[in-house]
């Protein structure tokens, strides 16, 4: 199967035959690199920018203005930070022009920690993120996900922001993409760069790739459980799915919900679980104070309180001003295996 | 660097035929009178705030004149600042929309009572929406010149901006992904120079002998002329965008002009009389040079005058937007 990085990058080769995306381009995005994680290899539209992400972002907004189909990279969230009031530009662009015009453009970024980063390529962006509205906001789990949502990205009229689990972009997944070939070792002759010169390579694209959508604001239930509900995304989804396991061996139900998109995201979903369960822990790894699960955390005590067994709880990123480099220090400022198990445990023992 | 042509040693002809220089000088009274009307409406309590562009008319006026006008890539874009009246009267638009936009009406055809008047947006004339922030624009308009670039054909975008703002990274970023090697672009960056950012000079804040010198680092055709005659204005306006339609480069234009009424409403909105008029020295050349008389300026100020008043009273008493529209336009629906 596909990692998400290949995901990504043939999500993109159809979007651009066949989803009218333009430029794909951002710092070393196009030839020889192809994005430092692979993600842009071989495609037709792809281009290196000057090393600006504001940049970067007002280009894209003024190739969707003048008709095109930008899909943007920034090539660590950790540099998105001085595009800030871009980004609420380009969410507010539609708004404040009474719906005179819109914007269809994709930003893609790498977020989160996992690869031993230190303080400038581990950080988060899904919270400060979901604070920009008129964005849509999403953030696959698996590389199948990564497709679909890609897809749909670039088919959107609106501002789509793409948030890539790093830790997650090299991890191959369970479920096949439609259209990719049967052997790992061959779609990797087909579409992964050579090392060495590439200056005569080509990818062979799998032939039979499609339109194969994953709708934005749609979750996806991929365990169901009875006891308590845990609530997930990106790099600590499959550490959600691991801990569900462990504890389905201690008997405990616990249904998991990778949320996939962050804005307009599936309330539908997290509401009919918890009130099934009575019982939900959310975790990111995103700083902690004013959190996107904050959010869902309000929502549920305000919406759902009635339904609740225990109080819903957080696990989500210490809130310090960085990740250290050292092993030590990540562990202890981002939610790792244990951190998850424990909560979910100790959450589904909770007697009032 | 063109040397300011002075009016008042002119003795030669005016180099623009009647017919235009009527037409120049209708959009300046015009923008004038509207500009004017919108101070007087925050003055009586019927808008929150002004921003505008009195005193920039005569490079506004032809900046619109000469605009390709119409929508998508083949036509020109402008990615304005708040100080572009002018332009938006000589593209066409009806000065009521301004007043709307000032009494943050409904029926505001710029935002809908969303955003401050001089925010423009006009789509169906390539016109990106206006924001506060200054010099956002310049990022933005690299990205409309390379669709056009890529399109075919002699639009041309054009980005303007005022000196202050040339101090964030914006214009830098306009500057250097505009000249890039790799993919030049057909953009026209346009400085206007008031010499101020609100009540700082910018003798204090502003090494730079002109702005326009920072387009030589990256070998972009560079001037700053006169933005207070219409004349010259028009005269190099029109070489400089000939230069960018058919070179499909940059070119960087500084437009030296005056602020007439402050900053906005929040330093008062009053006549500055120690700046030059561009106005009243284009008006005393014409009837100088036997274009217009002084009675044909003064019938046609007055008619505007009118004219403004009655459009103001009808924006006054128009409905406000709708409390539940908030939640309208945050997306797009699918198309």
């Amino acid at each position: 199967m596909a990692n998400m990085a290949q995901a990504i990058r043939m999500a993109l080769h159809y979007a651009e035959e066949n989803l009218g995306v333009t430029d794909i381009f951002g710092e070393d995005v196009g030839a020889p690199l192809g994005g430092v994680f692979t993600c842009t290899q071989g495609l037709k539209t792809a281009w290196n920018s000057p090393l600006d992400e504001r940049g970067i972002i007002g280009a894209a907004m003024g190739i969707a203005l003048g008709g095109g189909r930008p899909v943007a990279e920034i090539q660590f969230c950790d540099y998105v930070y001085n595009t800030i009031d871009l980004l609420k530009l380009a969410g507010n662009t539609c708004w404040a022009s009474n719906g005179d015009w819109n914007l269809p453009m994709v930003v893609r970024t790498p977020v989160g920690s996992g690869i031993r980063g230190s303080i400038y390529h581990s950080h988060s962006f899904d919270a400060t993120m979901t604070h920009i509205p008129g964005w849509k906001v999403v953030m696959p789990s698996t590389p199948l996900d990564a497709y679909g949502l890609l897809i749909s990205a670039c088919k959107e009229q609106n501002p789509v922001m793409f948030l890539e689990p790093k830790a997650l972009l090299r991890v191959k997944g369970d479920e096949r993409i439609p259209g990719e070939p049967d052997d790992d070792r061959a779609l990797s002759k087909m579409i992964d760069a050579p090392l060495g010169d590439r200056s005569q390579w080509k990818p062979q694209w799998p032939a039979e790739l499609e339109a194969f959508a994953i709708p934005i604001g749609k979750g996806k239930l991929l365990r169901e459980g009875t006891q308590l509900t845990v609530v997930s995304y990106g790099r600590t989804l499959p550490l959600c799915s691991r801990a569900a396991q462990t504890l389905a061996d201690e008997g405990i139900s616990v249904e998991v919900i990778d949320l996939r998109s962050l804005w307009p995201y599936d309330w539908e979903m997290i509401k009919t679980s918890v009130q099934k369960t009575g019982r939900v822990l959310f975790v990111n790894e995103d700083t902690e104070v004013t959190n996107f699960g904050e959010h869902l955390l309000r929502r549920t005590v305000e919406e759902l309180f009635y339904s609740l067994l225990a109080p819903p709880r957080l696990v989500a990123g210490k809130f310090i001003p960085g990740i250290g480099l050292a092993d030590t220090l990540e562990m202890a400022s981002v939610p790792q295996q244990n951190d998850i198990t424990d909560a979910l445990r100790s959450l589904a023992g909770e007697q009032p | 660097m063109s040397r300011p042509r002075l009016i008042k040693e002119s003795s030669a002809p005016l180099p623009l035929d009647r017919e235009l220089l009527v037409r120049i000088h209708d959009l300046m009274v015009k923008t004038r009178v509207l500009e004017e009307r919108l101070i007087q409406m925050y003055k009586q309590g019927h808008g929150y705030f002004w921003i505008g562009g009195p005193g920039e008319e005569a490079f506004n006026v032809p900046l619109g004149l000469l605009m390709k006008k119409g929508q998508g890539p083949e036509y020109d874009y402008l990615h304005a600042h708040y100080r572009q009246s002018g332009t938006l009267l000589a593209l066409g638009e009806e000065p009521i929309g301004a007043l709307r936009q000032m009494k943050n009406t409904a029926s505001d055809p710029y935002s809908g009572g969303r955003n401050f008047a001089g925010h423009f947006s006009l789509r169906k004339y390539n016109v990106a929406p206006v924001s506060s922030p200054i010099e956002v624009q310049y990022s933005i308009a690299p990205g409309t010149a390379m669709m056009q670039k890529r399109v075919g054909g002699d639009g041309i975008t054009i980005v303007t901006g005022g000196d202050a703002g040339t101090a964030e990274g914006d214009f830098a970023t306009c500057l250097i992904w505009s000249s890039r090697p790799a993919n030049p672009l057909p953009v026209l960056i346009i400085v206007t120079n008031n010499k101020w950012g609100i009540s700082t000079s910018a003798e204090g804040q502003h090494g730079e002998t002109r702005v326009s010198e920072r387009g030589k680092a990256f070998n972009i055709r560079s001037k700053t002329i006169n933005g207070n005659d219409p004349v010259e204005a028009y005269t190099e306006l029109k070489e400089a965008m000939e230069y960018v339609r058919t070179e499909r480069k940059p070119f960087l234009l500084e437009a030296n002009v005056s602020r007439l009424y402050g900053h906005s409403s929040a330093s008062g909105a009053n006549y500055v009389s120690e700046e030059l008029d561009c106005l009243k020295q284009f008006e005393t050349r014409l009837e100088a040079d036997g274009v217009l008389t002084r009675q044909q300026m003064d019938e046609l100020r007055n008619r505007y005058t009118e004219d403004m008043a009655a459009a103001a009273r009808i924006a006054r008493d128009e409905p406000l937007p709708a409390p539940e529209t908030i939640w309208k336009h945050i997306f797009a629906e699918d198309k």
